[in-house]
């Protein structure tokens, strides 16, 4: 992450992405595939390690083999195979969002996890129940603990969406672009951005 | 990635002037003030006792006592409103951060200064 100055002088901090370029690979239609989808990849990847198969679907549309690919479906973006998508197509000032898998917290209480404030007071007598996560339900009724309780358990990982970031710069020759804020994931891990 | 953040900073930088000074030197920020429309330059005299981050987020602090008491402002370094920072005195200290200051107060908050400072051509 970086920090970026408005003219008024106040400190934006923002994360620095590499947008592009990403190569359509193939255009997925309702006659052929039954859905309309275009394929996106980004990302080079040694030959020696793809299969033949995939080196051949890349070639078809004059390029490397890729290390990601990444199908969108309802895309506005007017593109052929072969073609790049750069980070051009983001202007200035708009509002983004965007896509990815949360840093991995592992196992954490229900504290950090779901946002619970614990059990008691920190003195009184009481001890050991600052970080509890109190009753998980009722004894004679309903005598057994209801589906999707939230408990302590594996924390992060997951497919995170942040909306509305703003898009603060763009640099077109390097196709890097700043966005307002942070994005999931830890660095250097791979996003999609919505426009 | 790690170039890619060279870059940017590279880019957001500019090209400001400022004397080289650490912590320990005795400097003079002026700091432009937006009130309503009017804009003045207000000026803070203090010792650096921090100088933290690199490129686009460099910060430094300054630290004065004010009225006998203790007042510590931070400063991002490429700030627009910055206007200027002047170098008044060279520090002789022999740390980084000197968070030590807080706890010190008259005689033995003195910084000594850094006298026969060779002069570069």
């Amino acid at each position: 992450m970086t920090s970026i100055f408005e003219p008024n002088g106040k400190q934006v901090s923002c994360t620095i992405i590499e947008a592009g370029p990403c190569v359509v690979t193939q255009k997925k239609t309702v006659d052929t595939d039954g859905y309309d989808a275009l394929q996106i990849s980004f990302g080079e990847k040694k030959e020696k390690n793809t299969p033949k198969a995939e080196i051949n679907h890349f070639a078809k549309a004059n390029t490397t083999p890729k290390a990601i690919v990444k199908e969108l479906r309802n895309c506005s973006i007017d593109k052929q195979v072969g073609e790049a998508i750069t980070c051009e197509i983001f202007t200035e000032g708009e509002k983004v969002s965007v896509v990815g898998t949360s840093k991995g917290k592992g196992f954490q209480g229900v504290v950090k996890r779901h946002g619970f404030s614990g059990v008691g007071e920190a003195t009184h007598g009481q001890h050991d129940r600052q970080r509890a996560p109190g009753s998980v339900g009722g004894s004679s009724y309903p005598s057994r603990v209801f589906k999707g309780m939230r408990m302590a358990g594996r924390m992060g990982g997951d497919r995170v969406k942040i909306k509305a970031l703003k898009v603060v710069k763009v640099f077109p020759e390097q196709n890097y672009i700043l966005i307002s804020g942070s994005v999931p994931g830890h660095n250097g891990s791979i996003v999609l951005i919505q426009n | 990635m790690q170039n890619a953040v060279a870059f940017v900073h590279e880019q957001l930088t500019g090209k400001k002037e400022f004397p080289k000074f650490k912590a320990g030197d005795n400097v003079t920020v002026n700091y432009k003030i937006i009130e309503g429309t009017k804009e003045r330059i207000q000026s803070f005299k203090g010792d650096v006792i921090k100088r933290q981050g690199r490129g686009a987020t460099q910060t430094f602090t300054v630290r004065k006592i004010s009225d006998g008491v203790g007042v510590e402002r931070l400063f991002p370094l490429l700030s627009p409103n910055i206007d200027s920072i002047l170098l008044n005195k060279k520090g002789r200290v022999r740390r980084a951060k000197l968070f030590y200051q807080r706890e010190r107060s008259g005689k033995s908050a003195r910084i000594r200064e850094k006298k026969h400072v060779a002069a570069k051509a």
